[in-house]
């Protein structure tokens, strides 16, 4: 990949510059098992969650379909889906990354070779226990907590010992300096058991009113985006644009009012969940205010990140880790201004309750994060098992099936939600004509499905063929394409063509 | 940035501050809510009342089946939606209607219809347990599956078990002519059955 393009800059002075790339590439091998483990583990809970998914998906439109027992009926699928995706893959996911740049960052080699890796194992026991208990009946119904309570003791052990290796990462840091993809890791590794125990807490003890778990829920639903997992895909966007395209972030202070005004508002911003509903109606406008305060570090984000790339955007052509990024980095300035909208009352009023929420979820966990860490992975992998992809055009598999998929689900979502929305706010319509209408809409998400279900097969194949060892021989980087020349492509051939008919001519 | 203190302490405080904010002052400012009671009522009148017996285990039937992923139980006001137009309520519901809710079950989504009070609109049993036998029957195109598995089936006309549904008739096959709920059916009919939130509440007025 286009590391090629950072690293190949001569030295001013070579020696210390051989120096660098060895201690970077020990820092690297320090990271091998515990970020394998991380990412194996998410890789397989996404294609668990993907499969998840296409079940409940095709439910919705075909409500016959698996209907015999009652471990698969849509309301245990769903939850299944959500967790496995949201703490096996994307969590799993973030924590792999979020070592892997903790350390490079600090330039310090991960700590705790035994201890971190035992982590991944046991998060995935938490995962396989929760999601199990789920299906078979043992899940709180609670949205984005469904796991039994006992989960929190698996994750809590992990997050100990997450928590204590990016501390000492920190404190032992060799550049004095800290990053801004530092701040988001330190936000995010901190915020998340917070978040986890208080949400638990609020949302299952006893003696809470019933309104205030409504809240204490949406708080943390949204802050799980929020906080957790919205700073992890900053952060590696934040690290990957300049690295690949070997610029710097375009500005520091850019940078700090992102991350300080993120820190601030979105925790505040859950509540737009409840608009309309029985709570406080100065807790909603609490969070409609959060969710407006949002386009700040929003903006920030957008223009730091288009300003970087500005000028560098055919790099998007050649580096896998650039293209899934940026598309990732562009799909956050959408999403969020999109959420933003969605929390005033008048938007709210017709979308609430409707098909339109899913799809924007989507566009948040995957078009936005999940996009950014499949980036991360095509430049952490390659680094940690010093061996190459096998096949760019499987790559551009992923990457298109990915892509196109996540477009046509937001899009034939969005639209029948938003259709949705205002039939079910005219009594006149029959609540089943409302149904009617959404089904092909429906059907057309199980599609887009399983694009991208095939995307992560592909990915999944990949990954595993790296871990075999089994890379094409080659010398450098993986390319989508060779830097001069769109030669594997049509446009390649077509150039060839007409280079070889003007040569006939001038003979 | 060169203070990792300042980091530190930055993010726990903006977190710590969202929660104080948006959720112990709330629990707080509602603390000393309790069921109303109009006067010179007797207490067994007070309003709202825990779930107890069959609706409070079929309340659990309810979340494990995770009802809640296509139905809310909530009622917007007047003018905000078309809640009440469509007949989910005759009043806004209002904190005071959550008192003894042990689960969120308000939902974010109407794939199905609310339910905050469709004991009061569909107070039928039988309706109720044909319906989530197989939806299709009592409302066709809906896309709400089938839960085959809350009921015993059978067809031996001549010993038809106590309590047991008949199937319309072109519904019936030779395997099956009716049906029996099982524990678990029995249980969330109750539960469906107790959900009304029309208590004329001042504050919902």
């Amino acid at each position: 990949m286009a590391t090629a393009v950072v690293e190949a800059v001569p030295a001013v002075n070579g020696q210390s510059d051989v120096a660098e790339a060895i201690s970077r590439a020990q820092i690297d091998r320090s990271c091998r098992e515990t970020v394998s483990i991380y990412y194996a583990s998410a890789i397989f809970w996404l294609l668990v969650g993907s499969l998840l998914a296409l079940v409940a998906s095709i439910k919705m439109h075909t409500p016959g379909f698996l209907a015999g027992w009652d471990w698969l009926t849509f309301g245990r699928v769903r939850p299944a889906h959500l967790n496995t995706v949201i703490y096996g893959w994307a969590s799993m996911a973030g924590v792999g990354t979020l070592l892997w740049l903790q350390a490079r960052l600090a330039k310090v080699r991960l700590p705790l070779p035994i201890l971190l890796p035992a982590t991944g194992l046991v998060w995935n026991a938490g995962v396989a226990y929760g999601t199990l208990a789920i299906l078979w009946g043992d899940g709180t119904s609670t949205e984005w907590l469904e796991f039994p309570v006992s989960v929190l003791g698996f994750f809590g052990f992990c997050l100990v010992i997450v928590i204590y290796a990016s501390l000492v990462m920190m404190m032992k840091r060799r550049v004095h300096h800290t990053y801004v993809s530092q701040w988001y890791l330190y936000g995010a590794v901190l915020w998340f058991p917070f978040l986890y125990i208080s949400g638990l807490f609020l949302t299952l003890a006893p003696n809470v009113n019933g309104s205030v778990r409504a809240i204490a829920n949406w708080w943390f639903a949204h802050n799980v985006l929020g906080l957790w997992l919205t700073p992890i895909g900053l952060a590696s966007a934040y690290y990957f644009i300049p690295k690949v395209t070997g610029r710097p972030v375009h500005s520091y202070h850019l940078s700090l009012l992102g991350f300080w005004t993120l820190a601030l508002f979105y925790n505040w911003a859950g509540t737009h969940h409840l608009v309309g509903g029985p709570i406080p109606a100065w807790v909603v406008t609490v969070g409609i205010v959060g969710s407006m305060m949002m386009f700040i570090p929003v903006l920030t984000v957008a223009i730091n990140h288009h300003m970087t790339m500005w000028g560098q955007f055919h790099h998007l052509r050649t580096s896998p880790t650039l293209r899934f990024v940026v598309f990732g980095a562009m799909s956050y300035t959408i999403v969020s201004i999109q959420g933003s909208l969605t929390a005033l009352r008048s938007i709210n009023e017709v979308t609430h309750f409707t098909h339109y929420t899913i799809a924007h979820s989507h566009l948040g966990v995957y078009a936005f994060y999940s996009m950014i860490l499949f980036g991360s992975m095509y430049y952490i992998l390659p680094r940690i098992l010093r061996t190459e992809w096998s096949s760019a055009p499987l790559i551009k598999v992923h990457f298109w099936t990915t892509a196109i998929g996540i477009v046509m689900y937001f899009i034939g979502l969005s639209w029948a939600g938003i259709e949705q929305g205002y039939m079910m706010n005219n009594a006149d319509i029959p609540f089943l004509d409302v149904v009617a209408y959404t089904i092909p809409w429906l059907a057309s998400r199980s599609v887009a499905g399983t694009l991208m279900t095939i995307g992560h097969v592909v990915f999944a194949v990949l990954v595993w063929r790296m871990f075999r060892g089994a890379a094409a021989d080659q010398e450098g980087p993986t390319l989508l394409n060779t830097p001069e020349g769109l030669s594997s492509t049509v446009t390649g051939w077509l150039r060839r063509r007409s280079a070889a008919k003007s040569q006939g001519g001038a003979a | 940035m060169n203070k990792s203190l300042l980091i530190f302490v930055g993010v726990l405080f903006t977190v710590v501050f969202s929660l104080s904010g948006l959720v112990l002052v709330p629990d707080w400012q509602f603390s000393g809510i309790g069921p109303f009671l109009a006067e010179g009522a007797d207490p067994s009148e007070a309003y709202p009342q825990p779930l107890s017996g069959g609706a409070e285990q079929g309340h659990a039937v309810y979340v494990d089946l995770g009802c809640v992923y296509c139905h809310s139980q909530q009622v917007r006001p007047e003018g905000f939606g078309a809640d009440i137009n469509r007949g989910w309520g005759n009043r806004r519901t209002v904190m005071r209607d959550y008192l003894f809710e042990t689960v969120n079950l308000m939902g974010t989504m109407r794939t199905g219809p609310d339910l905050a009070n469709i004991g009061a609109r569909q107070p039928s049993r039988d309706w109720h347990n044909l319906h989530l036998y197989n939806p299709a029957i009592t409302s066709p195109g809906s896309t709400m599956p089938p839960h085959p598995f809350l009921f015993e089936e059978g067809a031996d006309m001549q010993h038809v078990p106590h309590g047991a549904i008949m199937l319309p008739a072109e519904w019936q096959t030779s395997e099956v002519k009716y049906i029996v709920p099982n524990a678990r059916g029995k249980a969330v009919v109750d539960y469906l059955i107790s959900l009304n939130r029309q208590f004329p509440l001042p504050e919902a007025q």
